[in-house]
């Protein structure tokens, strides 16, 4: 049976809503297949607006690798924003693709990707409005499988009442490897109905049901186990590695919006994974081991992906980007290719080394070298060997002033305030670094117009990493630490005014932090907030802490829990933590170790270029590290 | 100062009439600006750049139609470094381009050409074409009839200039209303459905159709229960005598006749009448 387009129904509405572009569709690159020619259709969901989901590289890729595929379908959908929200409950249009307008209820698979928890009200919005019942317990066998994934789906207990399954990792290879199993079933005759399919996903140890499994706790509230509730249900559920990047280029051919959106470049993926061992850094804990991608790849997608975007801009984008073992001929041979293009090059960090000054330079040779940003994330060197972020200040000193002879002449240095450990001294170092920063960049050019800019987030302990075990700090010690660091930049006479500060209040990290270490009560609490008006909380503007705290006291009011258990606890090692069923591969033991070498300020190497240091990835989940060199460079293109 | 060489000097210019069609006609100017110079990009066509740091493509628009509102007829002129067949460039800027953004005609400036013969200048006027859904025609004919008595028809409006009061009427050349005889969609074919046709001088500030809208309401209480959906159907030189608009780039035709070029305009010089406009009924071409 075809299903009907809504846009009929739509298109006479769009022009009473905040910019319409971003609902219609129609992008370059942008596929409608044949509805009744597929067998399994997948919408594709980035939990957030359109102009920030749009640029989603995960969704991006998925979209694309589903819609190669015969019989398989992939359309995508993106949160709406307030104001349509209400014109379509007042005209009963529900969540649709922007592709061919269809309900997402129609779909056999809503596949949500979560890069952070902040998205997930906006889950709740899209379910309701597709007409799906917000909880997995309440859908029918007509219902899609609702399916997160993303970073967030590494711990999906928060939202393991509103999702059927969730995948952690890599999403190339099981995204088709659902499919699959979904054909198959749909061919038998749906054996079993929604259970039945449910049941063949969890079996294959890859695809984390929740409601497979049953949570005990223990009379003062923490867990007492996570068993499999029926046979055939795995205890542990696998995280997904894809081996060799170079097998999987995509994206081939990236979405162009009309619409503007957050990044209007070509991104290409340059290594997945990071093992520089930061230890508050969740990426760089769940995609280990590095994969490099390799050079002669990166040459020919950039290629690829200019002719089929017309972009002006490509970033070369990973966890540590200049960290690829072959990064400086990446560079070299993209800057000549691309010479007098009028296109440019970027990247998306950089750590703090030297080296990373020349390759600043060679993707800056129109001559404009505005700001270079660097991420020191502790102000002190007690600090930075708590986080294991191995750079010293005099590192940082002679990376700047290399940087200021070169012509730069504004730094963008990033922190985090909260971390394990820190006190009043550690956070007030950062302007100490700031001024020195000024100091050196000003002698080196005899300049005065010398910037330099601060910028703070708080710290949110993250699982699957070192700090999975620490107590967050709470926002007040976060702030008042903050006014501190504001008010001793701003008393400078000498460099004060060529200092920048920008920071957050700490408010909403904790929110973070509860989401990001909560259990299946937090559910509660997510579902109370979203019924009270609770939408886009990663946006300031939307964000309401006092809906946040009011809800959870609320929703856990007959619990032996709170927002503080939630989030200020330190844990010990013995305790059943949320999420310790679910595998990234990261040994236990290993992580509690380097959790206390962090608190005795021990710092652990790169295993890139030392020997293994036991994480426990590669020999768990039968992965390797995949780097080069491969000697190769990027020869001119014939045609530009 | 930006180093290297100076960029390289224009030495064509493409004037390029576009349509916004179907969906697209909620995308915006700088929508449109960032697709189109993507496009060349896609297209190789040697588009110059202008100097200094960030260097801009030579891409100008002359008076874009509003978000929202479909158009047959935009404009816009791009500097070449290097000679181009106008007729080729059509056809490539128009696959590099989503559809919806179409391209309808391209003519080369001849050499020479100075800033006299200006494609704002000839910009004059536009006609448009207002679909007025659940409007019976018989009572958008009676307010386009009490708005063409009327002296001057005052309306107030949000303009750059902040609030302002001002006469739409004497800006207007042509106002006629008629039944919808080219329904399509999905609904039902007798609900009523009146159209209308305009004809309205380009003028400071600038009167557009909504601001009709609005003078029909104040002299006739016209209200559609559902937003306009408006498409720009042509602009030109008008010609005061017979009301008809004059295809702008035919002058720069004429003059390049000799170069052999056989990008023909879409619909020549002739005003088309929107009874027999299904071909450009952008607003419902979706299928």
């Amino acid at each position: 049976m075809s299903v009907e387009s809504i846009f009929p129904r739509l298109e006479p509405l769009l022009p009473s809503v905040q910019k319409p572009i971003q609902y219609v569709g129609g992008e370059l690159n942008s596929q409608v297949k044949d509805w009744d020619a597929a067998t399994v259709r997948w919408a594709l969901m980035y939990p957030d607006a359109y102009e920030v989901g749009l640029p989603n590289q995960g969704v991006q890729i998925l979209y694309e690798i589903l819609n190669e595929r015969e019989g398989v379908l992939a359309e995508r959908t993106y949160a709406v924003w307030p104001d349509m929200e209400q014109v379509m409950r007042d005209n009963a249009i529900p969540q649709f693709t922007v592709d061919s307008h269809r309900p997402v209820g129609a779909f056999d698979v809503f596949g949500v990707s979560f890069s952070t928890e902040l998205g997930y009200t906006n889950l709740l919005t899209a379910l309701d409005l597709a007409g799906i019942p917000l909880e997995s317990a309440d859908r029918t066998d007509g219902h899609p499988i609702v399916l997160a994934g993303g970073h967030a789906a590494f711990n999906p207990e928060p939202i393991a009442d509103f999702v059927d399954a969730a995948v952690l990792g890599d999403g190339e290879e099981i995204a088709l490897a659902i499919t699959e199993v979904i054909r198959e079933w749909k061919d038998e005759g749906e054996p079993g109905g929604r259970d039945g399919v449910l049941l063949r996903l969890a079996e294959t140890g890859g695809v984390y049901v929740p409601r497979f499994y049953d949570v005990e706790y223990l009379p003062d509230g923490r867990i007492k186990r996570v068993a499999p509730n029926r046979p055939g249900v795995p205890w542990r559920v696998e995280k997904h590695t894809v081996m060799d990047l170079d097998q999987w280029p995509y994206p081939k051919k990236p979405l162009v919006p009309l619409a503007e959106t957050v990044h209007e470049r070509f991104s290409v993926e340059i290594f997945r994974g990071c093992t520089r061992g930061c230890r508050f850094c969740q990426a760089g804990m769940i995609t280990r081991p590095v994969r490099e991608r390799s050079i002669t790849t990166i040459g020919a997608m950039v290629d690829e992906g200019l002719r089929q975007t017309g972009f002006t801009e490509v970033g070369l984008l990973s966890l540590s980007s200049a960290d690829h073992s072959e990064i400086a001929d990446v560079a070299k041979g993209l800057g000549d290719r691309y010479e007098g293009t009028h296109t440019s090059l970027s990247l998306p960090s950089t750590r703090v080394d030297a080296f990373n000054i020349t390759l600043a330079n060679e993707f800056s040779r129109n001559g404009r070298r505005s700001g270079l940003t660097f991420a020191p994330e502790g102000g002190s060197e007690r600090m930075r060997k708590v986080i294991n972020k191995m750079v010293s200040e005099d590192d940082l000193i002679r990376t700047v002033t290399t940087a200021y002879e070169n012509g730069w002449r504004q730094v963008k240095l990033y922190f985090m305030c909260g971390l394990p450990t820190e006190t009043d001294e550690d956070v007030l170092e950062i302007a100490g670094m700031a001024k020195r920063v000024i100091k050196a960049g000003r002698e080196a050019t005899g300049r005065k117009d010398i910037r330099c800019t601060v910028s703070i987030g708080g710290f949110v302990p993250k699982p699957h990493t070192p700090f999975q075990w620490a107590g967050q700090t709470n926002h007040e010690t976060v702030d008042r630490r903050l006014r501190l660091l504001r008010d001793e930049l701003r008393s400078d006479k000498e460099y004060g005014r060529a200092i920048g500060l920008r920071y957050h209040d700490g408010q909403p990290s904790v929110i973070e932090g509860l989401l990001s270490r909560g259990d299946r009560r937090v559910g509660k609490v997510i579902r109370a907030v979203w019924e009270d008006g609770g939408r886009f909380d990663g946006w300031s503007e939307h964000f309401s802490f006092e809906r946040w705290t009011s809800a959870a006291e609320t929703a856990l009011a007959g619990e032996p829990v709170d927002l503080d258990w939630y989030t200020l606890r330190d844990r010990d090692e013995v305790e059943v933590l949320p999420w310790d069923h679910l595998d990234a591969g990261l040994d236990r033991e290993w992580l509690w170790q380097d959790w206390q070498d962090a608190i005795d300020e021990t710092e652990v190497e790169d295993c890139r270029w030392t020997p293994c240091y036991d994480c426990g990835v590669c020999p768990t989940m039968g992965t390797e590290i995949q780097i080069g060199p491969t000697g190769k460079r990027l020869l001119p293109l014939s045609v530009v | 100062m930006p180093e290297g060489p100076a960029p390289a000097p224009v030495i064509q210019r493409l004037r390029v009439r576009y349509a916004k069609r179907g969906r697209l006609r909620f995308t915006s100017h700088r929508d449109i600006s960032r697709a189109v110079e993507r496009a060349v990009r896609r297209a190789g066509i040697p588009v110059a750049f202008s100097a200094g740091f960030t260097p801009h493509p030579k891409i100008s628009y002359a008076g874009a139609a509003a978000t929202g509102v479909a158009s047959e007829a935009e404009y816009l002129e791009i500097g070449l470094t290097e000679p181009r067949d106008p007729a080729r460039v059509r056809a490539e800027l128009d696959a590099a381009l989503p559809p919806g953004l179409d391209v309808v005609d391209v003519v080369a400036l001849p050499e020479g050409t100075g800033k006299s013969t200006a494609l704002a200048d000839r910009l004059q006027a536009s006609e448009w074409r207002v679909r007025l859904d659940g409007v019976a025609a018989g009572d958008a004919e009676a307010a386009v009839s009490a708005f063409l008595a009327a002296g001057a028809v005052e309306v107030e409006r949000l303009t750059k200039k902040g609030r302002r009061r001002f006469d739409v009427r004497a800006a207007v050349s042509a106002l006629e209303a008629f039944q919808d005889a080219d329904r399509r969609g999905t609904e039902a074919t007798d609900a009523p459905c009146a159209i209308l046709r305009m004809v309205v001088r380009h003028t400071t500030p600038a009167v557009r159709p909504d601001d009709i809208l609005t003078g029909l309401r104040q002299v006739a209480d016209l209200a559609p229960p559902s937003p306009p959906l408006v498409t720009r159907l042509a602009q030109g030189l008008l010609d005061e005598q017979t009301g008809v608009l004059a295809d702008p780039l035919d002058p720069d035709r004429e003059t390049a006749s000799a170069a052999g070029d056989e990008a023909g305009p879409a619909d020549g010089s002739a005003l088309p009448r929107s009874g027999d406009a299904a071909g450009v009924d952008a607003v419902s071409a979706r299928s």
